[in-house]
């Protein structure tokens, strides 16, 4: 049977990701944003952007579920499309830093000597910065885009990944399997990318789920600050400022979008865990 | 040694060190004398067996000579050209003639990797062939090495250890190499699958000519599979013999006492040898001879003069004062 073995290792790895109530109950609120943001307008036949002054501030009501914000724009909308691009910068800012943090790491391991020192101090610079404030001080002197903000949170954000990805390396290098392919004459190029970099990708995997959570939460709060994701294009982060405003009479704008944060962050976290421990159980707890 | 024309490999006064830190917070390096000054030949088409403790260097010995490590010197020649420094494509063409087998099956083949494309690799880096005939050749050599057709398309985690030795053979001889280094293939298996991964090496031998150096601590082994054998001690060449003379009349005393602690079933009892002290440091040998501190004939030139290995009977050599 064709892919008999890449199927059945799957399995096992389903079978055991399942059995994590926590991870299954974290996989179900990602699964849920996803669809929210994939079809927002099941969830919602208000357009996101549509002002209506003669229903400011309502309070949740049939029409309006989770109520509207300070222009009259139904909030339940506004968050369907603001997962949307939550979970855009979540993901792509991510794949930047894991893209660096693998060749990087890869690079870094594999060849060792001068270059792994240079870059491995690098990188205790770049984690010696608070992220936050380097965020800050970049989007201060460019235009505050959602690509720039993708930009920055992963060019910021890829150490952790390189740092584990130089360990694989170091210890996969030394494996007969790369002696073997060196012996039948592969290249510095193949073994990297052929024989080590899938090796690596089961902790990479891990790292990535949880940096989503990181990233989507440096996003909302850039967006709360206001110079993140500009109004108005609806963001959860933009969404608690407005909030914030009118905290005193609309509790809803408030507590909506921050729920929102509060469970995809914990999702996303539940599930990295589970997903750790169901691909390799001596990855536990680092 | 002699270097006729039938050597296909021929390793000169080779040596490698590594360095290792003295200790965390110091900076003095202490080096590990892994491989000190050997010369070994390998004739084509016959087996030369490798022995000596753990720690002795011949497995750095059988990686130097497919230059998966660079000696610190020496030389190296296969096919009587000297390959100790080619580098780059030549360097590439010429591993399609030598190849290796590995003693963890384990850790020898890539766990994300099919079967087919583990044994095909070599055919694919050279260009040897596509995807298509690469299926089809992968499946043929499985058949040899006496593996079913659908283990092709499994993955490694599915195979016990007889099984993935099986495999690593058939890589390790499917671009056809003249020479292969088999490091210790058998000893991470069970008596009885020891037995068939020999039996097959000796049978692929014959079918396609090439010349095994085969590295063991198991002298049972190495008489089963050898045309010459060599004894390494601590980084040293202490005797290299046909393996038909060693066996039954060892010249040095390091040999000797090797051969007397092998179990026999039946025959005369021998007298035991058996060593003093432990196996010293390769960070600090000894002086002189590297075996004086445990060798039952050593005398005070032992421990001052390194003996030169030399040829002592027709056809065998010594690395000993009194041989």
């Amino acid at each position: 049977m064709a892919g008999g073995g890449a199927h059945s290792m799957f399995i096992d790895f389903l079978r055991r990701l399942a059995r994590n109530r926590l991870a299954v109950a974290g996989g179900a609120v990602v699964l849920f944003f996803f669809i929210l943001s994939a079809v927002p307008q099941v969830f919602s036949g208000h357009d996101p952007n549509r002002i209506d002054v003669l229903k400011v501030l309502q309070p949740p009501s049939a029409g309006h579920p989770l109520g509207t914000d300070e222009l009259g724009r139904d909030v339940l909308a506004r968050m369907a499309y603001g997962a949307r691009i939550s979970l855009k910068v979540g993901f792509v800012a991510v794949g930047i830093a894991t893209c660096i943090g693998l060749l990087v790491g890869l690079f870094s391991g594999f060849y060792g000597g001068l270059a792994d020192a240079v870059l491995m101090r690098f990188v205790d610079i770049m984690l010696c910065f608070p992220t936050f404030f380097l965020i800050l001080a970049v989007i201060a002197f460019l235009e505050p885009s959602i690509y720039i903000i993708m930009i920055v949170i992963g060019v910021t954000g890829w150490m952790g990944v390189s740092r584990l990805v130089r360990a694989e390396t170091l210890s996969l290098k030394e494996r007969d399997f790369v002696a073997a392919a060196r012996a039948q004459g592969a290249g510095d190029a193949r073994i990297i990318f052929r024989h080590i970099l899938p090796n690596t990708l089961a902790p990479v995997l891990v790292a990535a789920t949880l940096g989503v959570a990181g990233a989507i939460l440096t996003e909302s709060a850039l967006s709360f600050l206001g110079i993140g994701v500009q109004p108005p294009t609806p963001s959860w982060g933009n969404i608690l400022t407005a909030g914030k405003d009118n905290i005193e009479f609309a509790w809803w704008l408030s507590v909506y979008p921050g729920l929102a944060i509060l469970l995809t962050v914990l999702g996303y976290n539940l599930l990295g865990e589970g997903i750790r421990d169901a691909v390799d159980p001596r990855l536990r707890g680092r | 040694m002699t270097g006729g024309s039938g050597i296909l490999l021929s390793l000169e006064n080779i040596y490698k060190l590594f360095p290792v830190k003295a200790s965390f917070f110091s900076r003095e390096m202490l080096r590990v004398h892994a491989v000190d000054g050997v010369s070994l030949d390998v004739p084509a088409g016959k087996t030369v067996g490798l022995v000596g403790e753990s720690g002795c260097g011949k497995t750095t010995l059988g990686r130097v000579a497919l230059r998966l490590i660079s000696p610190d010197s020496g030389t190296i020649r296969f096919d009587g050209r000297d390959i100790t420094s080619l580098a780059g494509e030549e360097m590439r063409r010429t591993r399609r003639m030598m190849q290796i087998i590995f003693q963890d099956p384990y850790s020898s083949l890539n766990p994300r990797m099919r079967v087919r494309d583990i044994v095909g690799e070599g055919w694919l880096v050279h260009g040897m062939a596509n995807r298509r005939e690469i299926r089809e050749m992968a499946l043929r050599l499985l058949l040899r090495v006496g593996l079913s057709e659908d283990a092709a398309d499994k993955y490694p985690h599915e195979f016990s250890g007889g099984q993935r030795q099986r495999i690593g053979i058939a890589r390790a001889i499917a671009l056809s190499p003249k020479l292969v280094v088999a490091d210790e293939p058998v000893s991470a298996l069970d008596v009885s699958v020891q037995a068939q991964i020999l039996n097959l090496l000796m049978d692929i031998q014959q079918e396609y000519g090439m010349a095994y150096l085969f590295v063991s601590h198991d002298l049972r082994v190495i008489r089963h599979v050898s045309d010459v054998v060599a004894v390494m001690y601590l980084g040293k060449m202490m005797e290299v013999s046909p393996a038909a003379e060693l066996f039954c009349s060892p010249l040095h005393p390091y040999t000797r006492s090797l051969l007397s602690a092998v179990p026999m079933i039946g025959g005369t009892p021998r007298e035991k040898i058996v060593l003093r002290g432990e196996i010293p440091s390769p960070i600090a040998p000894p002086p002189g001879c590297r075996f004086h501190t445990r060798c039952f004939m050593a005398k005070e030139v032992c421990e001052e003069v390194c003996p030169a290995f030399r040829e002592s009977a027709p056809g065998r050599f010594t690395a000993c004062h009194f041989v």
